[in-house]
């Protein structure tokens, strides 16, 4: 299904990450925005504010993050493609309601424009620090999608993405942004509306009272019951089998779990998207997502030059993480390294999966700045020597 | 004043009303829904002609159903099957010969 | 005039075609007023002959939150406090539909508080019915923002020294349109109320007094659920159009029930595509619902 013309501002754009997003929600088909407020996430609502009510949407600033959140879900079950974008207190506001939706099987996106944290931590300055939180900041066994822009272009074609990622397999999915790249204004190409490809939410074609809210629980995605036609469907946040009804017992909590876990872990491959550049005869990888991937570069590049094979490895879906692929190369590199704006997240995913294959390094940054390349080389030197 | 009314049974006027002959009393047929039955006892405490009261027999789960005492006074009025929490019992507007269905 | 044993084709109870009759019966306790307050629902939604396939009902957690479950209606049972602004962007996203919210006091007015006061400034046309027992009874009867001062509850087991709410007086200053409170036993009248506040453009809010047999009237030695229930209609006071201010609930004191407010304002859609039009003129087209029916 290709976009409709009528939401695309195909052209060539300057804008800065965040106005980019919102274009890409609109293209995508969003109809819906309810947010609140946040540094530096707030020019997602603000653009969507101004460009929504001549494309026959709403945006509503709703009274707090619990709010935005679970106003998204109910939209979304209305019929309406959704999103909300935060940073990182609002995002730990929303956690709860993320999980009703996941628990749902409700699609919307999240974006979250990560600042400095913890608390109101750098409200204005760039941080990476919520990679941890978007996996497993919601109570419980769940999994998430998350994509990781790097430049505004990315911004615009991952909330489309995102989109389509959560019509696909009927869950909400995470952008996560940053503050670098959602305030960094550089050349976005729009494309004209036949060159986008969207997913649609699958309707059930069967009649009310033939099926139910979550038929196929366990053996797939069950086509969503639309409202207001009779099929009289009831969900819930309990715990449910497939008819939708609590069922507070650990079978149902055994099937529910499993069905909603195997949802994204049977479908790794082909959610998984990474950026990979000379990593046939690297001696050392160099693992990053977002803005850092983009200021690894020049570090890169200046260890190439010297003579030290490196490779990099560009996480445009951190989650689900790429375990096979990591493990993979973690058999025939002397080195891994980690650059992420953090004290350390996902570097522990990618130590767990290199498994003692390889030597692990982390370049760690608590935010407020993109790293230094400098550091960055100097510690490429470092684990190899 | 002295007429003799056959609803002299039901219901005790201060003055005959004008329209008395015209009148026809509603007719209401009991149906009980025992197993689903609670024995909250708001149907027995509310009902205007005091048709109801708690059996002693238990049902499944261990209250007490109403039962019909004042067989044939039922009047139709809904409020046991308005204010009845769990839907046990509702009441059917019948012409005559009203039967009260427990099950 | 016999009793007999019923046939098996016996006839249903007219209610169970808007039930879920696979789930019945309800874990509510016996005297609850939550089973009372869904039968008048139930009989508003028949006497007003609405299309069932167009209605929708919220509900959070709780005892109340349970409603949802027994409805036979699209139904959704959100978080705790959050039935409200789930309900909002379903309403926004599809304003065809008749939204119902069902949460009780705790759900509604304590966590939910902040997005109840908004959805009622924004006058959303939505109906909530809110289910004041004085209590959070689903877990196990702790104190709630209604409880009266004195009352004894699971957290305040030494006697409430809170002041309490005063439900009419916030819903009607926060915006509401349609404000009126009852008792479960007035169940006539709630009918009637609920039916006038599912029409009602705008955000409507009853509040029923329903006794809480198992929590309240336990730990506060008020007798049983039918006591509670007998106690709470005979001290009701109607008074239509009280003084709001003066509508508020002390431990077993008289309760003021009625309707207290019945105005027109403009809805918060009505209010969008009135801004909108004003800025865009004819370059707007009125929003009458996100998935392109507009």
């Amino acid at each position: 299904m290709k976009a409709d013309p009528r939401n695309v501002l195909t052209g060539i754009h300057y804008l800065d990450g965040n106005h980019a997003s919102a274009e890409g929600a609109i293209a995508a088909g969003c109809k819906f925005f309810a947010g609140y407020p946040i540094t530096p996430s707030t020019e997602i609502a603000e653009r969507f504010a101004r460009r929504i009510p001549l494309v026959g949407g709403v945006f509503i600033q709703m009274e707090d993050e619990l709010a935005s959140m679970n106003a998204i879900l109910g939209a979304s079950w209305g019929g309406v493609k959704s999103m909300t974008c935060t940073s990182g207190p609002g995002f730990s506001l929303m956690m709860e309601n993320f999980g009703l939706g996941w628990m749902l099987e409700t699609p919307g996106v999240l974006v979250n424009v990560q600042r400095g944290g913890p608390s109101t931590g750098l409200p204005t300055l760039p941080g990476q620090a919520d990679m941890m939180q978007a996996r497993w900041g919601s109570h419980g066994d769940y999994e998430v999608i998350a994509l990781c822009p790097d430049s505004p272009q990315e911004c615009f074609e991952l909330t489309i993405q995102a989109f389509n990622l959560s019509e696909k397999y009927r869950m909400p999915v995470l952008v996560m942004s940053d503050e670098c790249v959602g305030h960094m204004t550089e050349k976005v190409v729009i494309p004209a509306a036949e060159d986008i490809d969207l997913v649609e939410r699958v309707y059930t074609t069967k009649s009310p009272g033939e099926t139910w809210p979550f038929e196929l629980m366990g053996k797939g995605i069950t086509p969503m019951q639309p409202v207001g036609q009779g099929h009289k469907f009831h969900v819930t946040g309990l715990t449910h089998d497939y008819r939708g009804y609590p069922v507070i017992n650990a079978e149902a909590q055994d099937k529910n779990i499993r069905h909603l876990v195997d949802k994204i872990r049977n479908h790794v491959d082909e959610i998984t998207r990474l950026g990979e550049k000379d990593l046939e005869d690297a001696e050392i990888i160099v693992m990053s997502y977002g803005i850092s991937s983009r200021v690894v570069q020049p570090a890169v590049a200046r260890a190439r030059k010297e003579g030290i094979k490196v490779g990099q490895l560009r996480l445009v879906t951190v989650w689900p993480f790429p375990e096979k692929r990591v493990r993979e190369l973690a058999g025939k590199v002397k080195a891994m390294l980690m650059v992420e704006m953090n004290m350390g997240q996902v570097y522990f995913e990618m130590e767990r999966c290199a498994a003692g294959q390889t030597k692990c390094y982390l370049a760690p940054h608590p935010g407020g700045t993109v790293h230094n390349p400098e550091d960055i080389y100097k510690t490429i030197k470092e684990a190899v020597k | 004043m002295s007429v003799k009314l056959n609803t002299e049974k039901y219901m005790k006027y201060w003055r005959t009303p004008l329209d008395i002959d015209k009148i026809k009393i509603p007719r209401g047929e009991l149906h009980i829904i025992k197993e689903r039955c609670k024995g909250c006892g708001f149907c027995v405490e509310y009902c205007p002609k005091d048709v109801l009261k708690l059996s002693d027999e238990f049902n499944a789960k261990g209250y007490h159903p109403p039962e019909v005492v004042k067989p044939g006074e039922c009047v139709n009025c809904d409020l046991c099957e308005m204010l009845c929490p769990d839907f046990a019992i509702f009441c059917i507007r019948v012409e005559d010969n009203p039967k009260e269905v427990v099950r | 005039m016999s009793t007999q044993v019923a046939p098996p084709e016996v006839e249903k109870h007219p209610m169970e075609y808007l039930l879920r009759m696979d789930r019945i019966p309800h874990i509510w306790c016996p005297t609850c007023g939550l089973g009372t307050t869904v039968t008048a629902l139930a009989s508003a939604l028949e006497q007003l002959k609405i299309d069932l396939n167009k209605v929708a009902v919220f509900s959070g957690i709780g005892c109340t939150g349970r409603v949802a479950g027994y409805m036979k209606l699209d139904s959704f049972h959100t978080t705790h406090g959050r039935a409200l602004p789930f309900a909002a962007g379903f309403h926004i996203a599809r304003p065809d539909m008749k939204v119902i919210v069902f949460s009780g006091d705790g759900d509604l007015i304590s966590i939910g508080g902040n997005h109840f006061i908004h959805s009622a400034r924004r006058n959303l046309d939505i109906t909530v019915i809110c289910v004041n027992n004085f209590i959070y009874a689903m877990t196990g009867g702790q104190v709630a923002p209604t409880t009266p001062i004195t009352a004894i509850t699971a957290t305040s087991p030494h006697g409430c020294y809170e002041h309490p709410f005063n439900l009419p007086l916030l819903a009607a200053s926060s915006g509401a349109v349609y404000v009126a409170r009852w008792t479960a036993l007035h169940i006539r009248r709630l009918t009637n109320a609920i039916k006038e506040a599912i029409t009602k453009r705008g955000f409507s809010f009853v509040e029923v007094i329903a006794p809480c047999s198992t929590l309240y009237a336990r730990l506060n030695k008020l007798g049983t659920g039918l006591d509670l229930m007998k106690f709470y209609h005979e001290n009701s006071i109607i008074q239509h159009g009280a003084n709001l201010s003066e509508v508020d609930i002390d431990y077993q004191s008289k309760i003021v029930v009625g309707k207290f407010v019945d105005i027109e304002k403009p809805t918060y859609l009505d209010c969008m595509n009135a801004g909108m039009k004003r800025k865009f003129g004819d370059k707007y087209k009125p929003y009458g619902g996100a998935d392109g029916n507009n």
